[in-house]
């Protein structure tokens, strides 16, 4: 109650000092009332005001209420200087939220728990050494059977989890007909115990659902997608659907027999699956070389990693099926790292631009700081003659630093406010173009209280960070010299100054690596791709049955009869679209070694004249050349000249011969050269030219017939600029000549190479938003410093004036300093940008920190706005009425 | 004559025992009260005697309520409260302890 009182007379502090005022008063009339000498009985009262105050301490919180009275005064000070306070406001809240986004992605990416039990006795565990691409390299995928001969050897210290990599795919639910996608993730029967989920209706799938091949059609929903996609309906148990009949699954036919609590989002942050099936019904369970499954250890407690690790190991390594070459598995070594928070690409591809995009955020904070504490230590200067008066009437240092301080949390209260609209914006804006629009990256982000903790702990920060320097300042006023009039005006400045010299820096390294960004996506976009994009769609065909070429062939034709079609031909996939397939390559018998690799593409006659790849010797395809089966036949090949400068010395390719095979596993493949092409793009637009081999798109059989086909890629190039517009059409035309197919997706090239630049295009957008924020921010400060340093200077720019001193020579006294911070700051900003910059090498593309174009931008920006932000200053200056001014003295 | 240092610690008791009698004095009655009830040998003094009442009510023993008076002034009075009581009987049995035990001191010393 006494807690209540006096924290509610906070609040009615000039109330309860009235009060008290006249009780006292009363008090006094009473005595005088009853006889005695007025002048006595106030002698005896002593002095009322330190009664009042004794009662006042008493009666409230005297901390809280001078908290009370330095808010008061605060946002009367915030509301005096409205320009001033909005700007650092605005300033602070920006840098705040670009922050808090920032930091909502990383943790929600890297640093946020799985929502499962015990998160952190999970490992992943991944294998170095092994030769991917004809490289070595890490690969953290596994096949069934390795797996489940690991996790037998382990059983009992540590469970296996396997878990597929979720993949979109084509399903039908039979109710409904209509084709649909959706994610769906291959997972351990036994995952759902292991992580101790829950259902939120129906089961989840247990380790007797993953026992035998195809055995098993169940299928458990997220929460999410049940609620997306089925309203939550509870009617959804046992409810059948056909699954990615690409893959040719034995049984298609699932079940959905539960959907899986609130919160689960899978294990690999970026996606979240929509389904879970159990892996033994996986079509890549017939290839034991395949490697699909994410191994999870869950280590039992108290059980050390090292004897685990080590049987893992033997066991892999002394394991012979589905491996051809044990020598390959000796070179082999396990690690396991902590999956607390889950695994995957996405964490890969962004953890580095991601951390580059951190400290950018990190600098507009810093140099936003930095502003603001320059506009109030510029204050706290003009404020010195009230500081002075306030000490002298008896304010202790420790008040003088809390008033300052007040007031500069109640700015970055302000400003967090703002912050939060911002960042609760930007993360998802962000998240929203990490992918392709027709692939969206899906990343939990929410606003719990991880979130507002780092907020409030970057908030208090950042006060004390821009508040704590005015605030010494404020209290440190000596009331004698301030007074009097101001001692040396200079003396104040250094610490503005090197504010000023750290904002330029900043604002280098912001600009420069802005540059770098921008280039990159300049120069990645603009990369030749070795044909023509221009007017060319991509339509990827499915049919409902595997269909002999003649149809495939008909459909082609037909295609090229379409007015508005200037060519059209047939591949597996669209070059750059997200399909590869390597080889290893042998000529004139050799043993192929492992960086002995060659990349390979089907595609029908035609083909390269649709791509306009210009044919530089020999012929294309023809309607009777084949691709051959493997140890049977030979086949006709298109080779590139990366290829035929690397296997066949590039002399007169046309006519000669060569071998691949498939890692090792199958006998060889004979082709021969019939034609050579100018080089193309194949995998990646960042990666250098492959050596490429177009083989036909038909391929034969064992017995030499030649092979049904369920799937195609149809390219035209149509004579509208608008390839999209003939799109309709062209479906018709495909879906009339093959019998149910379904067009499962329509993309133009120039999409499909947009979408190879994402991620370029995302830093090049964020890097040049905040680079041109710290720019507009240090232009911001640097104006602050010289409007004030002109109003202190004012008598000594009037007194020069009278005594006849030129403008330049004015602009020269009032500018040499700041502009001089200015260049010292750029130069360390130089030294350190060129420092830093191998750290983000991955991240660039054909550009070099000393490229002009590089760094040309921020040594020019820079100057230019420093110059724009001193114009108002100096201008003020140069008109100074010497009169006025010394008069007003 | 004895200063108010001889109030030290016993102005809560005095002042709760003279609001438990008369409710509903003013700051001059309660000094004047405790003048007159001591034969003028105790006096409260204004200087401590405000931040006590004040004190004490925001402690919860008593409640202030204003009144007007004859003269048309206002005047702030005091009265118990329950805790007040309670707190009473706490102050008087601790109060008859130290004279016990002072006394004690005296005798056998």
């Amino acid at each position: 109650m006494s807690l209540w009182s006096r924290l509610a007379n906070v609040f009615r502090s000039d109330g309860l000092r009235r009060e008290i005022d006249e009780e006292l008063a009363s008090h006094i009339e009473e005595a005088v009332g009853q006889g005695r000498d007025p002048v006595e009985v106030r002698r005896a009262f002593g002095s009322p005001l330190r009664l009042r105050e004794a009662s006042m301490d008493i009666r409230h919180f005297g901390w809280l209420d001078s908290l009370r009275a330095d808010a008061v005064f605060g946002w009367r000070q915030i509301r005096k200087t409205k320009v001033m306070s909005a700007t650092a406001i605005l300033s602070l809240a920006l840098a705040l939220g670009a922050c808090t986004a920032a930091f909502r992605l990383i943790d929600g990416l890297f640093l946020r728990p799985l929502p499962v039990a015990h998160p952190e006795q999970l490992y992943a565990l991944s294998r170095e050494g092994y030769i991917q691409d004809g490289k070595p390299s890490v690969s953290e995928w596994w096949g069934n059977a390795d797996f489940r001969r690991m996790r037998a050897a382990v059983k009992g210290t540590a469970e296996l989890i396997g878990i597929s990599g979720a993949e979109r795919m084509d399903l039908t639910y039979r109710s409904d007909r209509e084709m649909e996608r959706a994610e769906l993730q291959y997972v351990s029967g036994w995952m759902f115990q292991s992580f101790a989920l829950r259902p939120a209706l129906g089961r989840l799938l247990t380790e007797d659902d993953d026992l035998k091949p195809l055995a098993h059609p169940y299928v458990v929903l997220s929460y999410e997608y049940w609620t997306r996609r089925f309203g939550r309906d509870p009617k959804v148990i046992g409810r059948t659907l056909t699954i990615g009949r690409k893959y040719g699954i034995g049984s298609d036919l699932f079940q959905i027999i539960g959907v899986v609590a609130d919160g689960f989002t899978g294990t690999e942050p970026g996606k979240t699956p929509d389904m879970f099936i159990p892996t033994m019904m996986s079509a890549l369970l017939t290839r034991p070389e395949a490697g699909w499954l994410r191994t999870f250890v869950r280590m039992e407690p108290g059980v050390a990693q090292e004897p685990v690790r080590d049987r893992m190991t033997a066991v892999f390594r002394a394991s012979k099926e589905g491996v051809i070459d044990t020598n390959d598995r000796l070179r082999q070594t396990l690690l396991m790292a902590s999956a607390a928070a889950g695994v995957s690409g996405m964490q890969k591809d962004f953890g580095l631009p991601l951390t580059a995009l951190g400290l950018l955020v990190t600098l507009v904070l810093l140099v936003a700081c930095a502003n603001v504490a320059n506009l109030m230590l510029a204050q706290a200067a003009a404020r010195a003659r009230e500081m002075a008066l306030r000490v002298s009437i008896g304010a202790g240092r420790g008040r003088l630093v809390q008033l300052v301080l007040v007031e500069s949390a109640m700015l970055a209260l302000l400003a967090a406010a703002g912050a939060a609209l911002f960042a609760g914006w930007a993360a998802p804006f962000v998240v929203g173009r990490i992918h392709p629009a027709d692939n969206p990256a899906r990343l939990p982000l929410p606003g719990d209280w991880r979130v507002f903790g780092f907020g409030l702990a970057l908030t208090l920060g950042v006060t004390v960070l821009f508040g704590l320097a005015p605030a010494l300042r404020a209290s440190a006023v000596r009331p004698s010299s301030a007074l009097k009039g101001g001692d040396d005006p200079q003396s104040r400045h250094r610490l503005m100054h090197l504010l000023i010299a750290v904002q330029a820096a900043f604002c280098f390294v912001a600009l420069f690596g802005a540059g770098l960004f921008v280039t990159t996506f300049d120069r990645l976009s603009h990369r030749s791709t070795g044909f023509s994009s221009e007017r060319l769609v991509h339509l990827d065909a499915l049919a409902e049955h595997a269909e002999p070429e003649a149809f495939w062939d008909r459909v082609t034709a037909r295609l090229r009869r379409v007015p508005g079609v200037e060519a059209a031909a047939l591949a597996d996939w669209p070059l750059l679209g997200g399909g590869w397939g390597y080889h290893n390559i042998s000529v004139n018998g050799s043993h192929p070694t492992d960086e002995q690799i060659a990349w390979f593409l089907n595609v029908s006659p035609g083909w390269v004249d649709t791509m306009n790849i210009p044919l530089l010797d020999g012929r294309d395809f023809r309607a009777k050349d084949i691709s051959p089966v493997a140890g049977v036949g030979t086949g006709a090949a298109i080779v590139n000249i990366a290829f035929a400068r690397k296997y066949l010395s590039g002399a007169n390719p046309i006519g000669r011969w060569f071998e691949a095979r498939s890692t090792g596993y199958w006998p060889d493949m004979r082709f021969q050269v019939v034609g050579l092409v100018r080089d193309a793009t194949y995998r990646f637009l960042r990666e250098p030219v492959l050596p490429v081999v177009y083989i036909p798109f038909h391929r034969t059989n064992d017995d030499g017939t030649l092979q049904a086909r369920v799937e195609g890629t149809f390219v035209v190039r149509t004579t509208d600029p608008d390839p999209l517009a003939l799109a309709p059409i062209l479906s018709q035309e495909i879906t009339r000549v093959l019998p149910g197919s379904r067009i499962r997706g329509i993309r133009t090239q120039n999409e499909i190479i947009e979408s190879q630049t994402v991620r370029e295009r995302l830093l090049a957008m964020l890097a040049l938003f905040f680079a041109v924020v710290v720019l507009a921010l240090a232009g911001i400060g640097l104006y602050g410093v010289l409007d004030y340093s002109v109003f202190q200077r004012q008598r000594e720019i009037g007194i020069r004036m009278a005594l006849g001193a030129q403008a330049g020579d004015l602009v020269r006294r009032v500018t040499q300093d700041v502009f001089s911070m200015v260049l010292l700051g750029a130069t360390a900003g130089v030294g350190f940008s060129m420092a830093s910059v191998r750290y983000i090498e991955t991240l660039l593309y054909g550009v070099k920190p000393a490229d002009a174009a590089v760094l040309g931008l921020p040594l020019i920006a820079i100057p230019v706005a420093a110059v724009i932000a001193a114009l108002p200053a100096l201008t003020r200056a140069v008109r100074t009425d010497p009169i006025h001014v010394l008069r007003a003295e | 004559m004895p200063k108010s240092d001889a109030l030290q610690g016993s102005l809560d008791l005095l002042v709760l025992k003279i609001l438990s009698r008369r409710p509903q004095l003013h700051g001059y009655g309660i000094m004047a009260a405790i003048r007159e009830a001591s034969g003028d040998v105790l006096r409260a003094e204004e200087g401590s005697l405000y931040p006590a009442l004040h004190r004490m009510e925001e402690a919860g023993w008593l409640r202030a309520k204003w009144i007007t008076k004859d003269t048309g002034r206002r005047a702030r009075i005091y009265e118990l409260t329950a805790a007040g009581r309670k707190q009473l009987a706490a102050e008087e049995s601790r109060w008859e302890a130290v004279i016990a035990a002072v006394t004690r001191v005296l005798r056998t010393a």
